[in-house]
């Protein structure tokens, strides 16, 4: 896909970045076992496998920020041993790590130039460091004041400043993880066009993702990885999708699963006694005012670019901002929600976004985070005796495959995709009468997201509502029986039964004048 | 904005104490007042240059007021027993308080211990240490000694800034400078933002860690020295406590115990707060010296109330401006 710069005889009998015999075990578990990657010059490789295979542990290996136990890196044919970040980043290896490593108290230019600010006799030179700063955000069309803490900005935002400072310090290599998973299309877009043209330059890019279209759309080679060992290595030109999956997952994508069956008929028309209602909900300056009407079984979805009010309008939904104006009805009757407490008592849960911040307790264990919400509803003075915890945390370990299948382990050694399947179990144990969900398939792998998109269906028909926020259009199209769709921090379309189709989602987000105004 | 207000706040706090104080004693309007607050201050505001960079780094040195007693009790023998000329002796507490302050840094850091043990050890060591050198105060009598204390800087009104006073804003003006306008400074925010994503940045967080911690001994051994030049003597029970006033000035100056904000002119306002409480109640008279630390106490218990207050206002707007960045 990427133009191949024209190699020298040198470099095209050496792999920019050749990795043998990799392995690396914790506590005698082994996350990686004999692994060998090559990376061309020029290049960019798809490294996949299902969550849990060993991507994350493979690039920290070889980055020096966990300690290999065996296997041999090579740069250029020259051997390297990097100890540290730092001196992964002086041998020319940048890294983005799936849990974006930047600092919320410092600006976006601090965070860009942190380590490399440019200086004149010793002094940061923060004029300079800013017109540098804004020059390489242009890049990635983003126009935001520099000069703000970087904390201020949402997580897509803060993932591409991330991703702006490693292309910008990657000399020789490039590797993303997980890059695109709080982007949407546009950015990916814009991200893609960056690696195209480093890539032109001669420099490899390693590159972890759980979407399939966009490895297809821009990597020239794959490499699979199941269970911390090597399943292949693959043109991508060459490779069928379905091969591709069979290769991640050691079985087949049952059918059913794999595409997007019709959903069932919708005949689940918004009755209007027993039901949720947000009317004239909103708050000044946050999101404007809406009417939400959820009756059981209906599925929800919120649909918009970055920063077009989804995770705002979540976020009053579950009582996390308290609407100024506005009423919540259940049943007919008017309820308070002043706080995510009021909202769990009325049997809402919500699943975040930003999981590391704002989900996961990285210290307890798998079993605790998962009881956590249904412990909080219970109150402190009906605790869930130890053998429910583990019954209900049996559970969900099975439903979701969380892996490994360890009740006790602590939630911060899971990988990224199992650590999402966790938190969303949390609010699935809740039994919630609504759930709203942001971003819910994001970072998990494709046999464990058609397994989470059966079991959303599977509950609507036992009764819950349901609101998604979901960048991914086709998942969306998949199950909401109505979809809204947000800009500017406002509902400008609202589409339903046979309007729910991609197409016409996409035009309601591109639509210049709002085809609704109420 | 509301990264400033802290500081703002006690800018304002200050001003209105010393309006107040203005008001009563007119004499506080004058140069001579002013100097004596540099003066008298002098050895906490050094210290208190280095517990910022401590704190903003994410850790705290409990070890300071021990090694300011360890170097007077140092000079005190090197100069009058063993005979060590005062500058020599000076260079060699300083570099003996830096290599203690690197250790620290390094087993922190080495041993992933929580700094507060470390430097509570490092906090006996030092103070064990100086008894074992002597018991006894000892008065220095060298001519550089006096020679310091005689010389000031007149200012117009009668005001003398004295040496060391003038040693303490250097620290402060230094100290400010290497915060806010160095590469350093700025890793010494990111290591009190994240340590795990500084080290994944490409910092080398070990290598700060014993810096900082360095740095903070390093000053701690100056302000030493001028405790021992302000005093004339050596004495293993001077500066007991000095940290945690110390770690007060920080805090009511605005700096986050938590790390990852602060900054250096808050500590000058916390520090001259101190001092301003104690010269009030000098002037008064009748009070006892003993208000001040209750003054402090206040000071402080509302300065963390305040700093809670404004970080979940700033939680709530961060969340308003979750988008704002967005570049459809
Ligand atoms: N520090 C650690 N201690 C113990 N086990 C760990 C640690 N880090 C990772 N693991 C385990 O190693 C395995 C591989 O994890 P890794 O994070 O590399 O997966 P991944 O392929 O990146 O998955 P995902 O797609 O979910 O991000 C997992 O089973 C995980 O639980
Ligand atoms: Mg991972």
């Amino acid at each position: 896909m990427s133009p191949s710069p024209s190699p020298t005889a040198a470099t095209a009998a050496t792999p920019l970045l050749a990795v043998r015999g990799l392995s690396k075990s914790f506590a005698g578990f082994p996350a990686l076992d004999g692994v060998d990657v090559t990376l061309r010059h020029g290049e960019i490789h798809a490294l996949l496998g299902e969550n849990g295979a060993g991507k994350s542990t493979f690039i920290k290996a070889i980055t020096g920020v966990v300690t290999r136990d065996a296997g041999t890196v090579t740069l250029d044919g020259a051997p390297v041993a990097p100890r540290s970040a730092d001196e992964a980043l002086k041998a020319g290896i940048a890294t983005v790590y799936q849990e974006v490593n930047l600092l919320p108290n410092l600006t976006v230019a601090q965070n860009l130039f942190l380590g490399r600010q440019p200086t004149r006799f010793g002094l940061v030179r923060e004029v300079e460091m800013r017109r540098r700063s804004i020059a390489l955000l242009r890049d990635f069309d983003l126009d935001i004041d520099v000069g703000a803490p970087l904390g201020d900005y949402s997580v897509a935002v803060q993932h591409l400043v991330a991703i702006a400072r490693a292309v910008d310090m990657s000399a020789r290599i490039l590797i993303l993880d997980e890059p695109t998973a709080s982007l949407d299309a546009h950015e990916v877009e814009i991200l893609f066009r960056v690696m195209r043209n480093l890539a032109g330059k001669g420099l490899g890019i390693l590159f972890v993702t759980h979407f399939l279209d966009q490895v297809y759309a821009i990597t020239d080679r794959i490499t699979v990885l199941r269970n911390g060992r090597l399943v292949g290595e693959r043109e991508t030109a060459a490779l069928p999708r379905m091969e591709l999956i069979r290769m991640m997952l050691g079985r087949e994508l049952s059918e059913a699963a794999s595409e997007h069956p019709a959903k069932a008929a919708t005949e689940a028309a918004p009755d209007a006694g027993g039901a949720i209602r947000f009317e004239g909900f909103g708050k000044a300056g946050y999101v404007a005012p809406f009417d939400l009407a959820l009756a059981s079984g209906q599925v929800v979805g919120l649909a918009g670019l970055l920063g077009s009010g989804r995770t705002e309008t979540a976020r009053l939904l579950f009582g996390v901002e308290s609407a100024d104006h506005g009423r919540l009805t259940i049943d007919g009757e008017a309820v308070r929600l002043a706080s995510p407490r009021d909202a769990i008592r009325h049997g809402f849960g919500y699943c975040p976004e930003e999981r590391k911040t704002e989900g996961i307790v990285a210290e307890l264990t798998v079993r605790e985070n998962i009881v956590l919400a249904l412990q909080a509803r219970r109150g402190a003075l009906h605790p869930l005796s130890r053998r429910e915890q583990d019954a209900i945390a049996q559970r969900f370990i099975t439903m979701l495959d969380i892996r490994p299948p360890d009740p006790e382990r602590p939630i911060g050694l899971l990988s990224g995709g199992n650590q999402q399947k966790a938190l969303l179990a949390r609010w699935l144990a809740t039994e919630p009468r609504l759930l709203i969900l942001d971003e819910p398939t994001r970072g998990i792998d494709v046999g464990a997201h058609a397994e989470i998109i059966r079991l959303i269906r599977q509950l609507c028909t036992e009764g819950l509502a349901l609101v998604v926020i979901s960048s991914e259009l086709e998942e969306i199209v998949s199950y909401a029986d109505r979809v809204i769709v947000m800009r500017d921090r406002r509902q400008t379309a609202v589409l339903e039964g046979e309007a729910v189709n991609v197409t016409a989602i996409l035009q309601a987000i591109a639509a210049d004048t709002p085809p609704l105004a109420a | 904005m509301t990264r400033y207000l802290p500081v703002i706040v006690t800018a304002a706090v200050f001003a209105l104490g010393y309006a107040i104080c203005a008001l009563q004693f007119p004499a506080f309007l004058s140069t001579r007042v002013i100097a004596n607050l540099l003066t008298d201050n002098a050895f906490l505001g050094i210290l208190a240059v280095g517990m910022t960079f401590v704190i903003i780094s994410g850790g705290i040195d409990l070890s300071v007021g021990s090694v300011v007693g360890f170097t007077t009790v140092f000079l005190a023998l090197a100069i009058e027993t063993w005979g060590i000329p005062p500058l020599a002796a000076f260079m060699l507490v300083l570099f003996v308080a830096t290599l203690f302050g690197a250790t620290m840094g390094a087993l922190i850091q080495g041993f992933d211990m929580p700094p507060f043990i470390v430097t509570l050890a490092g906090m006996f060591l030092a103070r064990g240490a100086s008894f074992l050198l002597s018991t006894e105060s000892i008065p220095v009598t060298a001519p550089l000694y006096s020679a310091v204390s005689d010389f000031a800087f007149r200012l117009p009104g009668g005001g003398r800034l004295s040496v060391v006073g003038m040693v303490m804003l250097a620290v402060f003006f230094a100290g400010g400078i290497a915060l806010h306008l160095t590469r350093f400074g700025a890793n010494v925010y990111a290591l009190g933002g994240s340590r795990v994503s500084t080290g994944l940045m490409g910092i080398t967080v070990g290598r700060h860690t014993a810096a900082i911690y360095a740095l903070s001994s390093f000053l701690a051994g100056l302000s030493g020295i001028v405790f021992s030049l302000y005093t004339s003597s050596g004495y293993s029970l001077s500066a007991v406590g000095v940290e945690l006033d110390t770690i007060a000035a920080v805090v009511i100056g605005g700096t986050l115990l938590t790390g990852g904000h602060g900054f250096m002119i808050g500590t000058f306002l916390g520090v001259l707060m101190q001092g301003l409480i104690q010269t009030y109640i000098n002037f008064d008279g009748t009070l006892s010296s003993w208000w001040t630390k209750i003054v402090t106490g206040v000071l402080l218990f509302a300065f963390i109330a305040f700093q809670q207050a404004t970080l979940a206002l700033a939680r709530r707007s961060v969340r308003g401006a979750t988008a704002k960045g967005a570049t459809p």
